[in-house]
């Protein structure tokens, strides 16, 4: 069996365990944080069927895909910009993947727009967190409550983008935050592949 | 390989998956339209984000390039517990025929 403890590298001296699966803590920690995530957005979805699948009067309110389409197509071309950011970032590009993170966080920026214009249009029609004029309440407090998480990951994510980015410029974060920070835009991408079939396009009128 | 022509690969390899990430959530639009059932649909469109997330993590997330025993850690444990929140769905199809909660 090998050594589990090493020494190196630690203040006072002190044994330190290494890392596990050999890889660095900051983005072993965000595997983590992102599986947790992962749990809550599915429990969101798990509650949102269960209820959906108990009302005889669910509404079906979207009657165009356009805005949806535009949003899912701007979150995908992200996570390209955001992978661009990474590569730039390893090949020691700093002007490229600066340019590419600042990219990525106004293409989160268009997308939270367009996520309130339809938030306001919805809320215009009479919609709200515990009635709606088409059916069972449960949808509007069902759709704003896992779109508007989504909406809040997108917002942090935009901010972190912008300060992680200045730092990367000023020197005091590398690439390996990079691509942490990375597997954050990606994930909050992957999210909003099962965010839209499941409460815009199953939600569809026909 | 020199870093440019390294970087120049990757990318065509990260452009490759947008692609078909594209190609997959359009599919889901195409599947929106179709004229079956909500349970059809719903099955279908699950399949379809389930290849697109694993795209996504492998490709893009770079889980393929982690250890294996990482890949599965995340693999097994995220699967684990996401099959185990599926116990109530019979209860939620019980609340559409109406039965009394006792049933």
């Amino acid at each position: 069996m090998g050594p589990s403890v090493t020494s190196v590298g630690a203040p006072h001296g002190a044994p330190i365990e290494q890392s596990p699966y050999g890889i660095q803590s900051k983005k072993l920690a965000m595997w983590l944080f992102i599986i947790a995530d992962t749990m809550t957005f599915a429990a969101c979805l798990v509650a949102y069927g269960f209820v959906r699948n108990g009302a005889s009067d669910w509404p079906r309110p979207f009657h165009s895909i356009v805005n949806v389409a535009l949003m899912t197509f701007i979150l995908l071309t992200s996570s390209l910009t955001m992978l661009f950011a990474l590569r730039s970032a390893k090949a020691e590009d700093k002007p490229g993947a600066f340019r590419w993170i600042m990219i990525t966080a106004a293409a989160g920026i268009l997308f939270a727009l367009l996520h309130i214009r339809e938030w306001l249009a919805l809320i215009h029609e009479g919609m709200t967190l515990f009635k709606n004029p088409w059916g069972t309440g449960l949808f509007g407090a069902s759709f704003f409550s896992i779109t508007g998480l989504h909406l809040t990951h997108v917002t942090c994510g935009v901010i972190a983008l912008i300060v992680v980015g200045v730092r990367y410029r000023g020197g005091r974060y590398n690439a390996d935050d990079i691509e942490v920070l990375g597997l954050y835009w990606h994930f909050v991408d992957l999210v909003w592949m099962f965010v839209v079939p499941f409460v815009y396009l199953l939600n569809l009128a026909h | 390989m020199p870093t440019a022509e390294r970087k120049s690969d990757g990318i065509k390899n990260d452009l490759v998956v947008y692609v078909c990430l594209l190609a997959l959530a359009g599919l889901q639009f195409v599947i929106a339209y179709q004229h079956i059932d909500a349970s059809h649909m719903f099955l279908r469109m699950l399949a379809v984000a389930i290849v697109e997330a694993g795209l996504a993590v492998m490709f893009f997330m770079h889980l393929w390039t982690e250890k294996r025993g990482f890949v599965l850690f995340v693999l097994i444990f995220t699967i684990f517990v996401l099959l185990g929140m599926q116990f109530g769905w019979t209860d939620s199809f019980r609340m559409v025929s109406g039965a009394p909660f006792s049933k």
